[in-house]
């Protein structure tokens, strides 16, 4: 009984000076994440640079094409005629009709090039706000019902935004201690095995990225979200990222957390920091 | 006279039995292996006169030559964590993804390759 009190306090003691050690060491906080959180990044992005040494890493905007020359060549004759052309002109049309009090998606992101905003921590809030969330909270603002987030018109208005947005660059931001811890999340979300197969998205997309399993080859992790949402020939249309997240979950027999849950927007905010630095080509199409 | 018939047919029986269960055991073990629903082994090894095979993890062959010993092959099967605490390979015993007989009629085939 005493020696547990004991250890309970040499730990916490130990845990507060640990505590003051790191705030008085942080004067300038927000340098201080974004520099930890840059040693990541560039250790994930040397990981692919040894993996794939011929390919640049601009080309993994291109998932899985960027290191499958085969599968590549059909996936650039299917973009000549892409597939989700008339989804993204149904959501020019979403995103230029006026709400029932008369003002417009275009009140809350004027022309829709918002898409490199997007993941961002809100500090005020205390999470991630990505670009579907902030969609719809758009409408809920304009009295409007929120959408579903997996497919049909969030799809079609993220894609429009999305193509709206072509060219921009990757950089999100990670600085304060609120985000870090966001970031930290989705970093562990990643890396940790799970489901009745026990398996984490990086043995997948880290380990097994460029491999055979059966007849699918895992893209690399790295440029994950900088082309969704992508119209897949599977889904015969578009999907959301959170839709796909649900979907490899399901597939090692792990539950599958909702669309937009703060599981899955921790893990957008970690996938798009580790991209950081390659250009948004979204939408894209997917076998 | 009649005794000895008895006992040869007995001890006949007792001989070719369990050879009539291997065969059955042994095609149970293949369908499972590209049974996408329990051991799906094709999808990350190369097995002999499997198709579209995975080519993550070591080819399944020479089995009985590299694993003398059947319960080297059941552990891994059953929870390849112990060799290898990182592994990808599923651990379908201690996942429940597979029960100790399919377990058992896995290493049967898998001694045939
Ligand atoms: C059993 C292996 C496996 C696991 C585990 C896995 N995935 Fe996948 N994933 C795939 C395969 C195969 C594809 C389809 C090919 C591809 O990557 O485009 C895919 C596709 C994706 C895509 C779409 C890529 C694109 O360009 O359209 C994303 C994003 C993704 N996975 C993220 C994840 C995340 C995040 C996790 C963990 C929560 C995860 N995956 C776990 C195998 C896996
Ligand atoms: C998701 C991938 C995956 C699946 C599915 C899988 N394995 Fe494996 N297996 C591996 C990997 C990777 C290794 C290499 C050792 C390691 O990394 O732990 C391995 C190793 C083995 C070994 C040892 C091989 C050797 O050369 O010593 C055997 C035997 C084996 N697996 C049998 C099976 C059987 C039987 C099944 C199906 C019930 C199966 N595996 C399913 C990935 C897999």
């Amino acid at each position: 009984m005493l020696t547990t009190k004991i250890k309970l306090t040499l730990s916490l003691v130990a845990a507060t000076s640990l505590l003051a050690g790191c705030t008085s060491s942080n004067s300038d906080e927000s340098a201080d994440y974004q520099a930890l959180v840059q040693q990541d990044i560039s250790t994930f992005q040397t990981f692919f640079k040894n993996r794939f040494p011929d390919v640049e890493i601009e080309d993994y905007k291109n998932g899985v094409y960027a290191i499958d020359e085969n599968a590549r060549l059909q996936w650039e004759d299917i973009e000549e005629f892409p597939p989700y052309e008339l989804e993204v002109d149904d959501g020019k049309v979403l995103y230029e009709t006026p709400f029932a009090n008369g003002k417009s998606y275009a009140d809350c992101f004027g022309d829709g090039a918002v898409r490199k905003q997007y993941p961002q921590f809100d500090d005020k809030r205390g999470e991630v706000v990505t670009l579907e969330l902030a969609i719809n909270e758009c409408r809920e603002a304009n009295g409007e019902k929120p959408l579903k987030y997996k497919k049909g018109n969030i799809a079609k208005l993220s894609a429009y935004m999305a193509f709206q947005s072509r060219g921009q660059i990757v950089a999100a931001r990670v600085s304060s201690e609120g985000a870090y811890n966001a970031y930290m999340g989705g970093k562990e979300f990643f890396y940790s095995k799970r489901g009745q197969m026990n398996l984490s998205c990086a043995d997948c997309h880290m380990r097994a990225t460029g491999y055979y399993l059966r007849a699918d080859v895992p893209s690399p992790a790295i440029g994950h979200v900088t082309h969704f949402p992508v119209h897949r020939s599977k889904w015969g249309q578009l999907g959301t990222l959170h839709r796909r997240y649900g979907g490899c979950n399901q597939n090692i027999r792990a539950k599958a957390f909702k669309p937009q849950s703060e599981e899955y927007r921790n893990l957008e905010f970690f996938q798009t920091v580790m991209s950081n630095g390659l250009e948004f080509n979204g939408p894209g199409s997917r076998k | 006279m009649r005794v000895k018939k008895v006992v040869i047919a007995l001890l006949g029986f007792f001989i070719i039995a369990p050879l009539w269960a291997g065969e059955a055991e042994i095609e149970k073990g293949k369908n499972l292996i590209y049974t996408r629903t329990k051991g799906n082994c094709i999808s990350c090894h190369m097995i002999p006169g499997g198709s579209l095979p995975g080519n993550f993890a070591p080819p399944l062959v020479q089995m009985k030559a590299r694993y003398p010993d059947p319960d080297d092959l059941r552990k891994q099967i059953f929870d390849a964590r112990i060799k290898n605490p990182q592994t990808i390979m599923p651990p379908f015993g201690a996942h429940k993804m597979l029960s100790e007989d399919e377990i058992d009629w896995l290493v049967e085939y898998l001694y045939t390759l």
